[in-house]
């Protein structure tokens, strides 16, 4: 044994390698001299036969001390000691945890903002990696808000609330929320795909996408459940209906499936949940519209300021979106828009009733809430940067499907 | 005059893909064409290696000892060229339970031993050679219960070893042998939770896996690849995941002082005789 190297000593007490010992031995040898040698006391049982054993496996050399030694052990490091420390970068470029850079590395993985990642991790390939693509200004605020907003079914909705109105009412009821499920579930898929392509940099922009697409998991459990409150079978889903939503779901553009989806199908949700929050025959179902028109009010925004900011940083969005917009429309002229038993359910539901006066009444409600639709998506597009005639002119190329 | 180098090793588990696959990688971006044959157990490696079917065996220490014995008894020379750091200075340990009567080897006269694979260097042979050098011969003296797993992997697999650990605390036999590490990673795991078991005896240290190589390997292909080895550091992020795959933090220059206690086990036991015979060398 070299007596001519500094020495430092570890008491491990009663502690084995059977119950953590090497925590203190790393410590230890993290804490030597360069060139040092680290004895090792303690009266564990085969303390000596697992430190040989545990130096082995981590590249140390070892001595066993003699029987009448005062020490165990004597560990020199190995060469390999605290190699995965070599050459680590930090995800973020090392200026902590909150610091955003524009292109995280691939390789960055799967780390924490600010964490150290070794050299030799895989490179994985996010879609979605670039900041000007995916960021928003007041994102933590938005998912403050998302997170405190969050409500529960089973306490939030008056199920057991007394229902009153009439089966035809109810069946206008049940036709339009199988309407909204399926266009829930769209608005669940979506967030959910770009979700999983997000650089995980972006962390917050991959929380809200995620409470996002749980705000909508939500929203189908209480529309389905309220529409089987009455009724054992759902209404219709129409071909051209899901037409539409397919063109949704098939956007493989991260800020175009944003506008299509956000900006202006839920944009247009918003308008109609809280129609039947002012319409609905019964107190459950309007305590549901109320809360699902304040999730969808979130995704609105997020939508918009996302956008909003990459349209401010990159002049080709613009035409891009214009462009999806139209393609979107050329590709649904064959289809039938919102089916036919929507919108006459919408008008009954807004008449409460099948007196002529009532109808007119509903169906003026109806070409006010279109009216109103199409305002709220032109002033959408105006915050994206187009110009009033031009979002004018796109909001009435939006799919008559309203998502 | 061939200019890839190929390998022969023992499929013990599935992870024995990725890791030659990814030397493989490694050796081809250094300049090294390399390829590998896998085998199913070692008897049939060390016969395709006196057949030439390739150039450098993985070998565990009893395949290291079967192709020695043989390369002399036909008169070739068998080196071994290269091993990891953690296959140097193992030692096996004999253990009961905490609580056992069994105070000294001399106690086990008339008590049942679990041990490895049958073929297990750590598990069985070095263990069993270690009582008879005192004086206690197996089958004679004590039992010797064999937890048999994957037999032809010469214990590779640690499955041999976690059963007979696992049948110590059940009462099934009276001690148990294993591997040092292994001592320590089943009391982790708690399979031999902490202050259940009481080591009885340690055998000297041995050393384990080999690269071996026959007379008439191509040199120059042998020196570059065990050059490359050498040179494999675990600070490099580009090899470290290779070198922990295959659990090492260095490649060291082969040696055959360790092998002793194994050879000797072999000619007290006549371990070797029906392999010889295999190999027509007897």
């Amino acid at each position: 044994m070299s007596a001519t190297r500094a020495r430092a000593s570890l008491d491990l007490g009663g502690l084995g390698f059977d119950s953590g010992a090497h925590v203190l031995v790393k410590r230890a040898l993290a804490r030597l001299e360069p060139g040092a040698q680290l004895e090792l006391r303690g009266d564990a049982a085969e303390l000596g036969i697992h430190a040989a054993a545990w130096a082995r496996a981590e590249g140390h050399s070892i001595e066993l001390a003699p029987a009448d030694a005062d020490f165990v052990a004597c560990i020199t490091p190995g060469a390999a000691h605290g190699a995965r420390w070599r050459g680590v970068e930090r995800a973020g470029a090392g200026a902590g945890p909150e610091h955003v850079v524009e292109q995280p590395s691939q390789r960055w993985g799967l780390a924490a903002r600010g964490a150290a990642v070794e050299a030799g991790a895989p490179a994985f390939d996010f879609a979605l990696a670039s900041k000007a693509e995916l960021w928003a200004d007041d994102l933590g605020a938005l998912y403050a808000q998302a997170l405190s907003a969050q409500w529960d079914p089973a306490t939030a909705i008056p199920w057991g609330a007394p229902q009153e109105h009439s089966d035809e009412l109810e069946d206008a009821l049940v036709t339009v929320l199988t309407y909204l499920i399926e266009n829930e579930t769209a608005a669940l898929i979506v967030p959910a795909r770009f979700a999983a392509s997000v650089h995980p940099h972006f962390r917050e922009v991959q929380q809200l996408l995620a409470i996002q697409a749980a705000d909508e998991a939500r929203h189908i459990e209480v529309f389905t459940r309220r529409a089987t409150l009455r009724r054992s079978q759902l209404g219709l889903s129409t071909a051209g209906g899901q037409a539409s939503l397919k063109t949704l779901v098939d956007e493989p553009d991260f800020a175009l499936a944003s506008l299509l989806l956000s900006v202006l199908g839920e944009g247009s949700f918003v308008n109609l949940l809280w129609f039947l929050h002012e319409h609905a025959p019964d107190e459950c179902s309007r305590a549901i519209m109320k809360l699902t028109a304040q999730d969808e009010a979130r995704h609105v925004a997020f939508g918009v300021a996302h956008l909003a900011r990459q349209a401010r940083e990159d002049r080709s969005l613009a035409p891009r979106m214009a462009a999806a917009i139209e393609r979107r429309h050329d590709a649904l002229r064959g289809t039938a828009g919102l089916n036919a038993e929507v919108f006459d359910a919408l008008i009954v539901l807004a008449a409460r009733g099948f007196e002529p006066q009532a109808i007119a009444a509903g169906h003026q409600a109806v070409v006010e809430l279109l009216r109103q639709m199409h305002a709220g998506r032109r002033n959408r597009l105006r915050l994206l940067g187009f110009e009033p005639e031009r979002a004018e002119a796109l909001s009435a190329l939006h799919t008559r499907n309203f998502m | 005059m061939t200019s890839t180098l190929v390998l022969g090793a023992v499929a013990y588990d599935a992870k024995v893909v990725p890791i030659w696959d990814g030397f493989q990688r490694w050796f081809a971006s250094q300049g090294l064409d390399f390829d590998y044959v896998l085998y199913s157990n070692y008897e049939r490696q060390v016969e395709q290696h006196f057949a030439g079917a390739f150039h450098v065996a993985w070998n565990s220490p009893l395949a290291w000892v079967q192709a020695q014995r043989t390369a002399a008894r036909l008169r070739r020379s068998a080196r071994a060229v290269a091993m990891r750091d953690t296959d140097r200075d193992l030692t096996s340990l004999i253990v009961v339970r905490a609580d056992s009567p069994i105070r000294s080897v001399a106690d086990l006269r008339g008590r049942t031993l679990g041990c490895g694979a049958g073929d297990s260097p750590q598990a069985t042979l070095i263990p069993l050679e270690h009582l008879a050098r005192a004086g206690l011969a197996p089958e004679r003296d004590f039992n010797v219960r064999r937890f048999d797993v994957l037999v032809g992997k010469h214990g590779d697999h640690v499955g041999g070893e976690r059963d007979a650990a696992r049948a110590l605390m059940q009462g099934e036999v009276d001690a148990a042998c294993m591997i040092d590490g292994n001592h320590l990673v089943f009391s982790n795991e708690g399979l031999l939770a902490r202050g259940t078991t009481r080591v009885l005896a340690q055998t000297d240290k041995y050393d384990h896996c080999n690269f071996t190589v026959l007379d008439g390997a191509p040199q120059a292909l042998i020196e570059r690849f065990c050059k490359l080895l050498f040179s494999m550091s675990y600070d490099d992020a580009s090899v470290r995941p290779l070198m922990d795959m295959e659990g090492l933090k260095r490649w060291c220059e082969g040696r055959t002082s360790g092998y002793a206690q194994l050879e000797s086990a072999c000619d007290r036991f006549r371990y070797l005789d029906s392999f010889l015979e295999r190999m027509k060398v007897a």
